[in-house]
């Protein structure tokens, strides 16, 4: 595999201290997150589990610096997401954060290979790894000329870990990535995924309810109702 | 670009609709702007290529009315050419007549009463200029109607009889009707409705509908103090062709449709855009989510409705062009100028980039945030 030296800067992982998120739910205030204190360290993949409406997808968004928490801190390359501009967090998601999203959600006009290509055009500057190097690693080298509606849903989700990874990020936030997957490539890509974690020292928080994939997990955490506890 | 190239390619088919519509706009803004242009020429092309800067109507003519109705005299128009910013000063009589040809078909004719040797007459691209009392030299378009050199018209009630010694060397008309240049003298006994073989009244040899102006240098004279020197009513020739007969209201119209088009072919641009942007909710929140700039987003989406409009004016401003140029020549007042054409498509254009500008800048508003959870 190609890399270049940007691949291999220091990576510092997650850390979300006494976090809590609440929205207005009419005359009451409903706490998405509870005083949710979390650290991933680079090469960690975790999981995290919970019923629906636990805060699962609160957890990812305000991790990602997609929602801005009521309080707490949430530091991600020794920056505080929660200090930054609208437009100094996107530039930053640019830069170390890296989404997986439920069936890839991939472009569908976009080749496998240009889906990767995309985020280069994004940021502004070449991958450390060769896009076409990432289709290879996750197995999709051979089908880096097609769109998203000619692979299948194991597929798209392998193309989706590939093109999160394009940037180099400090920290892979994955949501729901075998929601529309059978049980074997369901482990597939969660097997990549742990591979891929480790193999780029990325600290990846996966979300799931898919009990079956916990196995290929460092470490798991279940959510309840806006608060985290271990498994 | 890398985005918009693709997605054109990819969605070809919705994109090749949009196209064919805003390609069928722009054939329709190339038709309306040559028969805009018809009618001008149609209207005032009598005005439009002589060398006159301006017109002294009398004193207190209207602006719809002012060909048929004014009525100056020498004595005017000399107070204009003894004027120092004026070079040129001289009578010009209007008047549409009905006439008969040497076959006896029937003939509409404006006809323009002119110093034979003066500034206004036209020079003649086939056979000669004018002369002498009883001669006409005839819009070029005038061999349409069948007329040919050496015929003697023969105007109606009158029996006055011109003897058509010229052609101009292109279309000379006024309010539609084929221009006949005749000496000055001819115009005037016409006016005073003098029959053939009589002669008018003295004071019938001093007046004309109006004082045609060439200032010095192609300059425009003073026309206000010309005006209160003269008692006059003078404008500038294209605020002139206002007076000729229909100008304002075939213009008018013709302008009133070309801005429905205009805002119409925006409206469909953005409506098309702003469906297009809906459908995208999905796959841009994924990529604001990614860190794409609302800059990065609205610039790919502005370029490619530049690149479908751009395609689509150029397909249909060709296609327009060859259809227009086989309705010039017909009997359809229809004349192909690059200006207007070329103003036409740049507003489709603009006005169809600021239609897809307005649209995409909902991408402003996409939360990223709604990247995330299950797909709707």
């Amino acid at each position: 595999m190609t890399t270049t030296a940007s691949s291999t800067r220091t990576r510092t992982g997650l850390s979300l201290t006494d976090v809590t998120l609440t929205f207005g739910d009419g005359d009451d205030q409903v706490a998405a997150l509870d005083h949710v204190d979390l650290t991933v360290a680079p090469g960690e993949l975790i999981a995290i589990v919970g019923p629906s409406g636990a805060g699962k997808s609160s957890l990812l968004a305000v991790a990602g610096g997609l929602t801005r928490p009521t309080s707490g801190s949430v530091v991600v390359a020794d920056t505080d997401l929660i200090a930054l501009s609208p437009r100094a967090l996107a530039a930053f998601r640019r830069d170390h954060l890296g989404f997986v999203f439920q069936s890839g959600n991939l472009v569908p006009a976009l080749t496998a290979l240009d889906q990767l290509r995309l985020v280069e055009k994004i940021t502004g500057r070449r991958a450390a790894t060769l896009p076409l190097e990432l289709l290879r690693a996750v197995g999709m080298e051979n089908h880096a000329g097609r769109r998203p509606g000619r692979l299948s849903g194991g597929e798209r989700q392998r193309v989706g870990i590939a093109r999160a990874l394009v940037a180099s990020p400090s920290v892979l936030l994955v949501d729901e990535p075998t929601a529309a997957l059978d049980r074997r490539r369901s482990h597939e890509i969660v097997e990549v995924l742990a591979h891929q974690t480790h193999e780029f020292s990325v600290a990846t928080v996966m979300v799931t309810h898919d009990h079956d994939v916990l196995g290929h997990c460092d470490r798991v955490l279940e959510m309840v109702d806006g608060q985290l506890r271990p498994v | 670009m890398f985005l918009a190239l693709r997605e054109l390619a990819f969605a070809r088919t919705r994109f090749g609709l949009m196209a064919a519509v805003i390609a069928l706009i722009a054939v329709l803004m190339v038709l309306l702007s040559g028969l805009s242009s018809g009618l001008v020429v149609d209207g005032v092309s009598g005005l439009m290529r002589s060398p006159i800067g301006a017109i002294a109507f009398s004193e207190g003519t209207k602006d719809d009315s002012a060909f048929t109705r004014s009525e100056v005299t020498r004595a005017q128009s000399q107070i204009w050419a003894d004027r120092d910013d004026v070079a040129d000063a001289e009578l010009l009589g209007t008047a549409i007549v009905n006439a008969k040809n040497a076959d006896g078909s029937a003939l509409d004719l404006t006809l323009f009463g002119v110093e034979p040797d003066g500034f206004v007459a036209p020079s003649a691209a086939e056979g000669r200029e004018l002369t002498g009392t009883g001669e006409a030299v005839l819009s070029s378009s005038a061999r349409d109607a069948g007329v040919d050199l050496g015929d003697v018209i023969t105007l109606d009630r009158l029996g006055t009889e011109l003897t058509v010694v010229g052609f101009t060397a292109d279309q000379r008309t006024f309010g539609h009707v084929d221009i006949a240049f005749v000496p000055l003298t001819t115009w005037q006994e016409v006016h005073a409705g003098v029959t053939a073989g009589e002669q008018a009244d003295a004071d019938a040899y001093d007046v004309a509908s109006a004082v045609a102006l060439r200032g010095l240098d192609g300059q425009v004279p003073d026309l206000a103090a010309g005006d209160a020197a003269a008692g006059t009513s003078a404008r500038t020739l294209e605020a002139a062709f206002d007076s000729s007969p229909g100008y304002t209201a075939e213009t008018m119209t013709m302008e009133m449709i070309k801005a429905f088009l205009y805002a119409i072919s925006a409206l469909v641009v953005g409506a098309f855009f702003t469906l297009w942007t809906v459908q995208r909710t999905r796959e841009l929140a994924v990529m604001r989510a990614m860190g794409a700039s609302t800059r990065f987003l609205l610039t790919d989406g502005v370029l490619q409705a530049a690149i479908l409009l751009t395609g689509s004016l150029v397909v249909g401003v060709g296609a327009g062009l060859a259809f227009g140029s086989l309705l010039e020549g017909t009997g359809m007042p229809f004349a192909l100028q690059s200006g207007p054409v070329l103003t036409g498509a740049a507003l489709l254009l603009g006005l169809g980039l600021a239609g897809a500008a307005i649209a995409t800048a909902r991408i402003a508003s996409i939360d990223p945030v709604t990247a995330l959870g299950e797909n709707r």
